[in-house]
């Protein structure tokens, strides 16, 4: 019954996204006042009906209600009850149903807090908005249903994926939907400002809000994504250039370039058909990485199910969307009035700088991704295009972004002085400096472009630091008035700081980690030790030892540094009963200075194991700067000036380079 | 400055950047692009030794040798011609005699192919394309009856 219900709301959802489509735009070229207010109760009905419909398929997994094919296929009753509502997004059909909810989501939010947007710009957003819901609802009933019956009804299902079983993954993707998806609203106002051909600072101050939320959640949930591949998949990576990461990378690098580019087009007006197109590319990549995911082009652990007749559908939505927009942009494209200039040296010249080389990045990932599928459809050639290529093309055009990001938010409008900058940002290349030849006096032998690279990560930081303390008059004012200006100084400028801080963070992390790593594959009995990094383990032997659904032989490593006792390690090897599936449980000591990594390999002769072991150097950092990211974005968003919809202060004019 | 200027100076920035990453595209797709091969084409193709290589197939039943530690010796093959691979390290959890295996190494001048990395995914059902596709020109491929598990 409640299966039924559920179907039958996901219809209605449609039915009325179709409505929410098609009357506003009408009215909107009508002037009519009464079409164009349907958009929004026509939103937020859409949006109570997908959440009853995704109660209904949530309820039936918790439940355990075998006879929907699709709870049979991927639930079982002996699974923990977490992951048996995560179970509702484990799989194909429960995942697009979890998109559209996501996208009705973000669709009622526009119809709630948009109140004072201009009647036909909401109007055409919603419409936009609504288009984009018909096309995959269309695809969710007629090609992937959750809601089918089988009959008989089966007594027990075939269960989840055991990999998937983990409290990251669960939550990994609604946190990746809400940024991919949270794309859509920066696509649905470019369309709609398109439509009405007006395009000026407001609109980029409505944009900014849904694309900073959107790219939060995108960057939290990538990091999931890559924290979930590091301890469940047992190599010791953190990312690893597959084209499933690639596909959620590049709406994140896309968003980013956006993000910066409506901050140039608010303040100054300025960049109006960049911003436009790049609103457009960000959530095309979006729409390429569900494709890329949901058709079975790609297979790995994301492409739940081979089935050509999807891939053809989204490839559809997809050449209709992005094919419409860009058709619509290049005919409307010259009405957008181009705004104040400036000089190449100033803050629109830096934030040009970024987005040039923040685009120029996302097309090589894009190259990399997308290069060997094109090369084996036109010569049938295979070839794998693994991360030397990506280390190779990503990394090089990262340098001088990182080296020129302190500097942007020292620059003025307009016109800007790089001698001042460059002054002011003295003491952060002096830390930074020192920080290179620390490093290098202690590294020794290692690579040699080890400490520059840790010398860019402390040169983000100081340079963001730099930033606050310039601003706040910090050892040249007394310390009252330090403490006065710290307390007005917008949230916005907190946020960008510390999402500046978060990429030095992360970038410390990440340079550490892959220069300075060591690796050790070696087989001991028991009794035996190896040592690395510092620590000595000694292995004691393998315990067999039975879990909720699943039998696993557990070894013992006894991990001490200098004869003490540190900690003890219990790699493992589980077996799952539903589905039959091997995993590997890694074993992870986590330390500041690094993580130590074990994993337990297959049995050798005479009683021997073989293990691979790793010491991962600032590994956490990659994901407290992520973290840190986070929080800065969290800090922009809930300053007053960006709060959604909010009223654009009078005095924002008169305030010195208001900087985000 | 003059607009102009201006202008080109911007345009000539963007040039620059994009310049340097067609460089940089163009020598990493040169140096770092890996071919999948089968068995029989590195029969027929006449790989070179010493050429970084993806091999793929099936690991032949029995064909499995345990050496000194952690060094592993089996055969890859697609049923028409079989390659010798001998790895160090740790095996996947799903490497298994019979199974699909895709492996990436340099082929020896002795004709074992030296893999430094072998991959068999994470599904008991899964078949790497690759292999799935270099199997079906053989006609040895029975997978399309067993329904790949979904997910």
């Amino acid at each position: 019954m409640i299966a039924e219900i559920g179907h039958f709301s996901l219809i209605l959802a449609l039915g009325v996204a179709l409505a929410q489509t098609i009357l506003p735009i009408w009215g909107a070229q009508q002037r009519d006042n009464t079409l164009m207010r349907i958009g929004a109760p026509a939103a937020q009905a859409q949006f109570c009906l997908l959440l009853l419909a995704f109660f209904g398929l949530m309820i039936a997994y918790v439940t355990s209600d075998f006879s929907l094919l699709n709870v049979f296929q991927n639930s079982h009753s002996a699974k923990p009850l977490l992951y048996k509502i995560s179970g509702v997004w484990g799989n194909h059909e429960g995942s697009m149903l979890l998109w559209v909810l996501i996208l009705a989501l973000f669709g009622c939010a526009v119809a709630m807090f948009g109140r004072n947007l201009p009647p036909d710009l909401k109007a055409n957003v919603l419409g936009v908005q609504g288009s984009i819901s018909v096309a995959f609802l269309t695809f969710i009933v007629t090609t992937s249903n959750p809601f089918t019956r089988i009959d008989p009804a089966p007594f027990e299902g075939q269960g989840l994926n055991p990999i998937l079983q983990d409290p990251a993954l669960s939550f990994h993707p609604p946190f990746l939907y809400m940024g991919y998806v949270g794309f859509s609203m920066a696509f649905s106002f470019a369309v709609a400002a398109l439509i009405t051909g007006r395009v000026d600072p407001a609109w980029a101050r409505w944009v900014r809000p849904w694309t900073l939320a959107a790219w939060m959640c995108l960057t939290l949930g990538i990091a999931m994504g890559s924290w979930w591949a590091y301890y469940e998949l047992g190599w010791g990576g953190w990312w690893f250039w597959d084209p499933v990461e690639n596909a959620s990378f590049m709406p994140w690098l896309a968003g980013t370039a956006l993000l910066h580019t409506a901050l140039v087009m608010e303040k100054r007006d300025s960049l109006k058909v960049w911003t436009i197109l790049l609103a457009i590319l960000t959530f095309s990549l979006s729409l390429m990485g569900t494709f890329l995911v949901r058709s079975g082009v790609l297979t790995s652990v994301h492409a739940f199910a081979v089935d050509p007749e999807r891939g053809v559908f989204i490839l559809g939505i997809m050449v209709i969307f992005i094919g419409g927009a860009l058709a619509l942009f290049a005919s409307r494209a010259q009405v957008l009035r181009q705004g104040g200039i400036f000089a190449p040296v100033s803050r629109e010249g830096a934030l040009v700088l970024n987005n040039l080389l923040i685009s120029t990045a996302c097309a090589a990932v894009f190259i990399g991704t997308l290069y060997p599928m094109a090369l084996e459809a036109v010569t049938g050639a295979k070839i794998s295009v693994g991360p030397p290529f990506f280390n190779a093309t990503f990394g090089p055009l990262m340098v001088p972004l990182l080296i020129a990001m302190p500097f942007g938010p020292f620059l003025a409008w307009k016109r800007g002085d790089i001698l001042g900058a460059s002054q002011r940002l003295s003491v952060a290349a002096i830390v930074t400096m020192l920080v290179i030849i620390a490093a290098y006096a202690f590294s020794g032998s290692g690579p040699w472009l080890a400490p520059l690279g840790l010398g860019l990560g402390i040169w983000v930081i100081a340079g963001a630091l730099s930033e606050i303390a310039f601003r706040v008059k910090m050892f040249k004012a007394p310390w009252d008035e330090v403490f006065r200006r710290l307390r007005n100084l917008p949230r916005a400028a907190y946020g960008t700081t510390t999402a500046h801080i978060g990429i030095g963070v992360m970038v410390l992390g990440i340079v550490a980690t892959t220069t300075w790593q060591s690796e050790k594959i070696l087989s001991l009995k028991p009794g035996q030790s190896a040592s690395i990094a510092g620590y000595e383990l000694k292995y004691m032997g393998v315990e067999p030892h039975k879990g909720a659904n699943y039998s696993e032989q557990i070894a013992l490593l006894v991990v001490s540094r200098g004869g003490e006792e540190v900690t003890r390690l219990f790699p493992s090897k589980r077996l799952y009963v539903a589905p039959k599936t091997a995993t590997t449980e890694a074993g992870i000591h986590a330390a500041w200075t690094g993580d130590l990594y074990s994993v337990l390999g297959d049995e050798l002769k005479d009683g021997a194991f073989a293990f691979r072991l790793y010491f991962n150097p600032l590994v956490r950092f990659i994901w407290i700067g992520t973290l840190i990211m986070f929080f800065g974005g969290l800090m922009s968003l809930t300053d007053r000036r960006l709060r959604v919809g909010a009223p654009k202060p009078a005095r924002v004019g008169v305030r010195p380079a208001a900087a985000e | 400055m003059t607009r102009k200027q201006r202008r080109s100076a911007l345009i000539g920035m963007c040039l620059a950047v994009l310049g340097l990453a067609v460089g940089l595209v163009l020598f990493a797709l040169e140096d770092s692009i890996v071919f999948f091969y089968s068995p029989s084409d590195v029969s027929e193709k006449n790989i070179k030794p010493g050429q970084r290589i993806r091999l793929g197939g099936l690991v032949e039943e029995g064909s499995v040798k345990r050496g000194e530690n952690t060094t592993v010796q089996f055969t890859v093959t697609d049923t028409a011609k079989r390659v010798p691979v001998m790895y160090t390290g740790v095996l996947p959890d799903l490497f298994r005699e019979g199974q699909g295996v895709v492996t990436e190494g340099k082929l020896g001048s002795d004709g074992v192919f030296v893999a430094d990395s072998v991959l068999a995914k994470h599904d008991e059902n899964y078949m790497p394309p690759e292999v799935a596709e270099a199997l079906k020109k053989q006609g040895v491929w029975q997978g399309e009856g067993a329904k790949p598990k979904v997910n």
